[in-house]
């Protein structure tokens, strides 16, 4: 059995050894560089580009602007079947700007030097227009009624005991190493792109509308993908940009997003300010539980965060409300951030469940344990497989944390004062849409889909699932992936990619080892498989959720002000675990990404410009290396049979969930600062 | 950034009259005037590379001080021995800032010319009167949590990043510099300029002048440490930091040097400071009056006042860590 064993990356040489070609590694004959000019205002219209010093750059090709690049579509409407964007407008389609960094012209050179140059020569005159910038708030809005069960105001307002506190996370952005990137060329009516995507069937599918071509004309690549978080799930403009570009000029385009572009123009986690209402009787049974959450999105789309994604089914709660609103701002559309909703919204709702257990003066675990739901009560259905109680058990006996006292500041080690924290977390387990084709030869097989490994051991999980099916050794399979050319396949999103493929994978292989047994000399026998998604469904029969806990130590030196996060207990409940190493990675890097949410992470925006800040790695500060905690991350493999013949869920975003949490009950363990309003910085410990 | 000449000077005479004949930037490692080259903030139309210039050399004075080279790497200044042995503080200065593999290409003299962090100054789009003068300050009232509490004025709160001109600061070194026909030698408390209504000028160095080496004076019997607080653990910028060198007389101070980096617009010399230690036994309380004294004409800006208290209880635990 492969499956279950931890085997190194099958793609890890070619990684390491600079062989694996990632979108912005192609250099084809011929092929043009654009650079995107971005507007320097948040809000107005474009009155003129001048382009006249930019084509005077030797080197310099075109300039093209609203004017002068022609007719690109705007997507209509977001759906799985039509292709999912978070940034409807198609770019250089008009003159109206609505956020600072939005792309106003596009400089194509023969080199990238020449195209940077004249993108800087680019004169751009605006009429600006008045921006909308101001700090949200959590009742802005239309308010949408997400659930609702019971009374919760009549059950709040008869509790003795109960917090109401607003809590807020800032905007962060994704910050793979690898740059977003399109490499675009057309062979007579077909293009194709070699593409920075976490979802290359959906990026066919958008990219064939904003250029006005059908499907088949439309090829997209993704062979390897230097992380995404999310922020390569959706086209961004640069990719019509190069497509139209290389259209109008007969040539391949490359297009590079900048670092600094990345903070303006391929999303972010949206702000959210998230007002959490709860109750209990003095036992720490809940009463009631009221989750009010608003977040910003751009002037021209309506991006949710879904911040109640945990909140109707994570504790058993009889009276419950859930709203939201949507805040618009002059702001790049916000996207998909790793844990969209859950991550930020279970940051609020722990955070108050923690103050609940201060003012129930019970330990935080206890009162986790107390409200632990035996069906999912937001639809009132049972879940596949919970065992999130074991996970709170298991990761308590794990850390230590009978040996934690409550009171603020009374513990100490090495000179330092130490805050222990905890935190529940959950996320969605579904299903995708996959087919897969498996060919069998004789001294092995080969696996194709289109769904795309995005640095997460999807060709390796792959291949393991493939080896026990067809009873052949991992070295003798090999995986195709990341080319709309291949079956169609999921996106890398949500955490269900590994949930969609297996079911075909396995169907494939069956039906390839039927065909064999009827032409047993026949070279290559080839079997095909096929499943459809449960994402979706309006009326499921289960609820299918993977679980987990977090135990957190931070220390505190009060006399220089510094705050560590040292060691953290994950305890995940994700179903089967296929590969324990490619998993293990996920939830430690997830923990390492919580860190950075927790502490560090926020991009700033100028209150008069609305142009985001800290806009390179100087000032946007993520967690360095040496800020990692020791990591101790246990599996507890239920199988979840419901999803999937193997049991599996996917891990690559419960870990980041529940982390923020865990951490700012630990500054309060340690400091008595609880702090709503991340990050946790040195000045709101400092006094 | 923009299409530039580049000549590569062979001496140090030829470096100089290269710069004669257009605006010219000098480019050692590379590490400042590149990153700001390509942010569109510099746009020389030379550059004059200095990096094969024989100015590498680390070696002692006849006194038993030390002179570096301009050119020695921030890496070879950190790990030579007599800087590990006599003057702890800057080596630690060192290693605490960038990376390893920008120190290996950092320079001593470029990094006296470290340019500030400010974010308004490195986005060409926006106004400073540091890139263009008269243009104003948005950095008062906006981002300014990284920026200066000390010798600020109403043109420029900007921060000076470095961390190893904290270290000379503390130490009283010397800067050698030469121009086209004469050479002259600046105390580095003289070479660091306010800001005061010309924040675009930032160092007395004179145009054309190239640094060719900065000397350190003799150290014996002195005790030192840098100290350096951050968000994060590595690789940022110093939110506060203290350079100290202490001689001691059993417990008590004979002599003291502090300087504090993060918190001024220019590497922070604090002479009153090191005066209240003089002559008393070392204590918390003895440090806490110093640190006050040190930061006593600090003035907060919208989002960094928590940067005093901070540079205090940075100072504070530098004097206990070296004194111990």
């Amino acid at each position: 059995m492969s499956v279950g064993t931890p085997i190194d990356r099958i793609e890890g040489r070619l990684k390491v050894t600079g062989g694996a070609d990632y979108a912005s590694d192609r250099i084809l004959d011929g092929m043009l560089y654009g650079v995107p000019v971005g507007s320097t205002i948040a809000a107005g219209r474009v009155l003129r580009v001048d382009a006249e010093a930019a084509l005077a750059v030797p080197g310099v090709v075109a300039v093209f602007d609203h004017h002068s690049f022609g007719t690109l579509h705007s997507h209509s409407k977001s759906s799985l079947a039509t292709g999912i964007v978070d940034e409807h407008r198609a770019p250089l389609s008009s003159d109206d700007v609505q956020y600072y960094g939005q792309y106003v012209a596009l400089v194509i050179a023969h080199t990238l030097e020449s195209a940077t140059e004249g993108a800087a020569l680019v004169r751009v005159t605006y009429a600006p227009g008045a921006v909308h910038n101001a700090p949200i708030t959590p009742d802005e809005g239309e308010r949408n009624v997400g659930s609702h069960r019971g009374d919760p105001d009549k059950a709040f307002a008869a509790s003795a005991i109960k917090v109401d506190q607003t809590y807020r996370t800032p905007v962060e952005t994704h910050n793979p190493i690898e740059l977003h990137a399109t490499v675009a060329w057309w062979e007579g009516d077909t293009v194709t792109l070699f593409e920075t995507s976490q979802a290359v069937v959906n990026h066919q599918r958008v990219l064939a509308q904003m250029l006005g071509v059908s499907l088949d004309k439309v090829r997209v690549i993704t062979r390897y993908l230097g992380s995404g978080f999310g922020g390569k799930l959706w086209p961004w403009p640069q990719s019509p940009l190069a497509a139209q570009a290389a259209r109008k000029l007969g040539q391949p385009v490359k297009i590079v997003v900048t670092r600094e572009q990345m903070f303006m123009n391929v999303g972010h986690r949206p702000q959210t300010v998230q007002r959490v209402r709860v109750s209990a009787e003095a036992d720490g049974r809940l009463t009631s539980l009221q989750h009010d959450y608003t977040n910003h999105t751009n002037m021209l789309d309506d991006y949710d965060e879904n911040c109640g994604e945990a909140t109707t089914y994570f504790y058993s709660v009889p009276n419950l409300r859930l709203t939201s609103g949507l805040a618009k701002r002059n702001v790049g559309s916000p996207t998909s951030m790793r844990g969209p909703g859950a991550v930020p919204g279970l940051y609020a709702t722990e955070s108050a469940l923690d103050e609940l257990a201060v003012a129930l003066n019970m330990d935080p675990l206890a009162l986790r344990l107390r409200n632990v739901p035996q069906r999912d009560e937001g639809l009132d259905i049972p879940f596949t497989s919970c065992h999130v109680a074991e996970c709170y058990e298991l990761g308590a006996k794990k850390f230590g944390w009978e040996q934690r006292t409550a009171a603020v500041g009374s513990m100490r080690r090495d000179g330092m004062i130490l805050g222990w924290g905890m935190a529940g977390c959950s996320w969605i387990a579904e299903r995708l849409d996959c087919e897969v084709r498996v060919e069998l030869s004789h001294d092995g097989a080969r696996v194709f889909c289109a769904t795309q490994d995005i640095g997460t051991g999807t060709y390796t999980m792959l291949a393991q699932i493939a080896s026990d099916a067809l009873n052949i050794p991992v070295r003798h399979i090999t995986v195709s992936l990341g080319d709309t050319s291949l079956p169609p396949g999921p996106m890398s999103g949500g955490s269900m990619a590994t949930a969609s493929v297996i079911p075909p994978t396995i169907d494939a292989c069956k039906d390839a080892l039927r065909k064999r047994e009827r032409a047993p000399a026949q070279d290559v026998v080839v079997g095909y498989g096929r499943s459809n998604r449960t994402f979706g469904n309006d009326s499921p029969e289960k609820s299918s959720h993977s679980f987990g806990a977090h135990f957190i130590e931070v220390t505190w030196q009060p006399e220089i002000a510094r705050l560590r996060v040292r060691r953290v207990v994950s305890v995940i409940d994700g179903g089967t675990i296929i590969n324990p190493k490619t998993a293990r990675n996920q939830i430690e890097g997830a923990i390492v990404f919580g860190v950075g949410m927790a502490l560090f992470e926020e991009t700033r925006y100028d209150p008069q410009t609305a142009a985001p800040l800290n806009r390179n790695f100087a000032d946007y500060v993520v967690t360095s290396n040496a800020d990692h905690p020791a990591m101790d991350v246990t599996f507890l493999d239920y199988p979840d049979y419901d999803l999937n013949p193997l049991g599996a869920r996917g891990v690559g975003e419960i870990g980041l969930a529940g982390v923020a949490p865990a951490i700012t009950s630990a500054v309060y363990h340690a400091t008595g600062v609880r702090v709503r309003d991340l990050p946790v910085s040195i000045e709101d410990l400092i006094s | 950034m923009r299409r530039f000449t580049m000549t590569r000077a062979g001496d140090v005479d030829e470096a100089l009259r290269a710069t004669q004949s257009a605006p010219s930037q000098y480019c050692a490692g590379g590490t400042t005037l590149i990153d700001l080259m390509r942010q569109d903030v510099e746009r020389p139309e030379r550059v004059v590379a200095i990096n094969r210039l024989p100015l590498t050399t680390i070696q002692s004075t006849a006194d038993n001080g030390l002179v570096i080279g301009a050119l020695a790497t921030n890496s070879d200044v950190a790990h030579h021995p007599k800087v590990r042995s006599d003057y702890r503080l800057l080596s630690e200065a060192i290693l605490s800032g960038a990376t390893t593999q920008i120190r290996n290409m950092a320079t001593t003299g470029g990094n006296l010319l470290q340019r500030t962090r400010c974010i308004y100054f490195r986005d060409p789009h926006s106004a400073c009167n540091k890139r263009d003068p008269g243009s104003g300050c948005p950095a008062i009232d906006g981002f300014n949590r990284n920026l200066a509490v000390l010798g600020a004025s109403e043109h420029c709160i900007a921060t000076n990043p470095s961390d190893q001109n904290v270290a000379l600061m503390a130490l009283g070194a010397t800067i050698e510099v030469r121009g086209v026909s004469s050479s002259r030698t600046i105390p580095i408390d003289q070479f660091f300029l306010l800001p005061g209504a010309t924040p675009d000028i930032e160092t007395s160095l004179e145009p054309g002048e190239l640094i060719v080496a900065v000397t350190l004076p003799p150290m014996p019997g002195w005790r030192s440490h840098y100290l350096k607080l951050r968000d994060r653990q590595s690789y940022e910028f110093a939110l506060a930091s203290a350079a100290v060198a202490v001689r001691l007389d059993g417990s008590t101070i004979a002599d003291a040097r502090i300087a504090l980096g993060g918190v001024g617009t220019i590497p922070w010399h604090a002479p009153q400071a090191q005066s209240a230690l003089i002559g008393k036994a070392a204590s918390r309380e003895v440090f806490r009056k110093a640190a006050d004294i040190a930061l006593r004409d600090a003035r907060p800006q919208s989002e960094n006042g928590f940067k005093i208290e901070l540079a205090k209880r940075c100072l504070v635990q530098a004097l206990i860590e070296v004194t111990a």
